[in-house]
């Protein structure tokens, strides 16, 4: 009976375990909802100007995230596309949405590779880059002057700054189970005002975000809208292989 | 048309064929719900076939362009997403009607006289399934492709004097690598399925011979109208055939629901590392097989040396391909069974879901006395069986079907 409960301990333990980051620090729900075009558009105009210059999302072509996200290829390309190809022209709105900056660079400027982003929401999932890019705070120790709590010793500098300002960790000393002394961020104070306010800087973020999860998975509302449609087929095919079935099997006893 | 058949009949018994396999081959009228699968494993099957062809029409088994390639066929391939679901929900699919359809198997005592080829030729499906699907995951090249197949390959240098050279033997490179790709890619897509289809023929073909087993584990074939039919038998065709169209749509019901609602299916069918590029200098800080390895791995590492871990895991299989000698009870079906019988079943069983949910997490040392333990009621099923098949009471078995 003990192992009974034992194991039913773990069953339904481990679910909990998964739901922090692997700093510890819990993360906050994204809530992104892919249907909101206008959010889209914003996280597309926010992660093209602060994010695209390192991080590529080089699966990804301009002219599909325009069409997806509800803008002309004119649009995109005016407002968004600011690299030039091989022969020094423009950057062509058909082309991968790749970057200028050499790995070697990246390498020396940031201590590591910079990821490719096409796929990062299906990789850590929304909640956790949500959380990520609420929660820089100011580090002295790091060569960038800022950490992360989601996580911890990030090569990534507080790109977005500007609009977050910077904000310290509120830090409380806990006691664990062995006696052990650990330190825990439960919360931040401004302490350099960034141009939006604390809710409009969570709506940038979730924005980008949303754009996030979109480039993830582009053919997840497509699929999403024709799912309905294939398990209609399939419960109207149903009755009728229900009913011959029947209808073959009334003389068998 | 008539004229025609009989052009055809003279030179190629498709009437035959089709009488002795469907239109009078008679099966046991009381097939239930657990009868389904074994039509399903065989529609999971062409769907993996199918879908994979259109897949190798644009996936590039290149170390440098896999996984681009995979991404090519996401996005910008027409109803490539479709496909690509499809095929790695087939998968997992697969696995699961296989498991019931062993399971029902292990129930009802179908792979007993005169059934052990049946068996052993189904045995011989699972292997070669495994290995398709093993190579088969390594061609997304993500990093649990990548480490998946290094840890699982690396075992191989357990063992004694050639294991080295066997597993270079086998990546052709000494770590995994572009000539490992490729040669998967080769054993995925041609030399492996070519087996499997070879099997599951042999398979069919050894079922019709003897005939299809039944809930009651009654032989249908004792008997028989003047005709010679058997008295509890229907003609596959049309009886069995609009069934299990009945459990076709509901199966593919199921099926759409993931892979229109949940393709990844939380981690499970894709997992969530898949997602970044094979990276031969950063190991991921979890390696974990897809689920349906994770039994045999939890068993693996159960144990503490990792020669005998690979003996225990291959041993974990080996053991159900003697099956049919270690029980020695002439009655099939559980139905009229001993309670030892019964309760040493359920124990496998849960033993086995244990095992595959263990297999999932990181080793801890509780986990992994936890492992150890339903490694021990894993194999002391066969060894209970031994035993509890030959001394057990069991009930009368009825002379004819039931229900």
């Amino acid at each position: 009976m003990k192992k009974l409960i034992l194991i039913a301990c773990i069953f339904f333990a481990a679910p909990i375990a998964v739901l922090a980051s692997e700093g510890g620090f819990p993360l906050d729900k994204a809530n992104v909802d892919l249907h909101n075009k206008e959010a889209l558009q914003r996280g597309a105009k926010l992660f093209t100007n602060y994010c695209l210059s390192c991080h590529s999302t080089g699966y990804a072509r301009y002219n599909r995230v325009a069409k997806d996200i509800g803008i002309t290829d004119a649009q995109m390309s005016d407002n968004m596309i600011f690299t030039t190809d091989e022969n020094g022209e423009k950057t062509k709105v058909g082309s991968l949405m790749k970057v200028a900056m050499t790995p070697k660079y990246a390498k020396e400027a940031f201590g590591t590779k910079v990821p490719d982003l096409t796929l990062v929401a299906r990789v850590r999932g929304s909640d956790w880059l949500y959380t990520y890019l609420r929660t820089f705070y100011l580090d002295s120790t790091r060569p960038t002057g800022v950490n992360n709590a989601v996580f911890p010793n990030v090569g990534m500098p507080h790109v977005l700054w500007n609009l977050q300002g910077y904000q310290k960790p509120v830090i409380e000393t806990e006691t664990d189970h062995e006696g052990h002394e650990h330190e825990k961020i439960v919360g931040f104070e401004t302490v350099v005002p960034g141009s939006m306010t604390a809710p409009e800087y969570d709506q940038a973020v979730r924005d980008i975000v949303t754009f996030l999860t979109y480039m993830g998975e582009p053919a997840k509302l497509e699929r999403q809208r024709l799912g309905v449609y294939v398990l209609l087929f399939l419960a109207v095919l149903f009755v009728f292989a229900y009913f011959l079935k029947k209808e073959y099997w009334k003389d068998v006893h | 048309m008539n004229n025609f058949l009989a052009w055809i009949d003279a030179r190629f018994p498709l009437t035959k064929m089709w009488e002795e396999h469907l239109s009078k081959y008679y099966a046991p009228k009381n097939f239930n719900f657990w009868y389904f699968f074994g039509s399903l494993a065989l529609l999971v099957l062409v769907i993996q076939i199918v879908t994979g062809i259109f897949l190798t029409m644009n996936y590039k088994p290149d170390g440098e362009l896999a996984f681009a390639s995979v991404e090519y066929i996401m996005r910008d391939v027409d109803w490539g997403w479709l496909i690509r679901y499809m095929h790695s929900t087939g998968a997992s699919a697969f696995f699961v009607v296989v498991y019931l359809h062993m399971f029902r198997g292990l129930m009802y005592g179908s792979y007993k006289q005169p059934r052990e080829l049946i068996w052993l030729f189904g045995m011989f499906i699972y292997l070669a399934l495994m290995a398709e699907a093993f190579m088969g995951y390594l061609l997304p090249w993500g990093q649990m492709s990548y480490w998946g197949a290094q840890v699982i390959i690396s075992l191989f240098g357990a063992i004694p004097v050639v294991g080295d050279d066997l597993s270079l033997w086998i990546r052709g490179d000494y770590v995994i690598s572009d000539a490992t790709l490729n040669r998967f890619f080769a054993f995925h897509v041609i030399a492996v399925p070519l087996v499997l289809l070879g099997l599951v023929v042999a398979h069919i073909i050894a079922l019709h011979e003897v005939g299809s087993n039944n809930p009651d584990g009654v032989d249908i074939k004792k008997k028989k109208d003047e005709n010679g039919i058997p008295l509890d038998g229907i003609p596959f065709h049309p009886y069995y055939s609009v069934k299990d169209i009945v459990g076709v749509v509901v199966f593919l019901m199921v099926f759409s629901l993931i892979i229109f609602y949940a393709p990844e299916m939380g981690g499970y069918f894709l997992e969530h590392a898949n997602f970044i590029p094979a990276d031969p200098l950063k190991t991921p800080p979890h390696i974990a097989p897809v689920w349906y390895f994770t039994p045999f791995y939890a068993i693996l590492r159960a144990v503490p040396d990792k020669l005998m871990g690979v003996i225990a895991m291959g041993g974990a299989i080996a053991i159900l391909f003697v099956l049919p000698w270690l029980d020695r009870n002439n009655v099939r079906s559980i139905r009229y069974r001993s309670v030892a019988y019964k309760l040493n079943l359920v124990l496998f069983v849960i033993a086995f879901l244990a095992l595959g949910w263990l297999g999932m997490q990181p080793a801890t040392p509780l986990l992994t006395n936890l492992a150890r333990v339903f490694s021990i009621i894993y194999f002391g099923f066969f060894i209970a069986l031994f035993f509890i098949s030959k001394f057990e009471k069991t009930k009368p078995v009825p002379e004819r079907v039931t229900g």
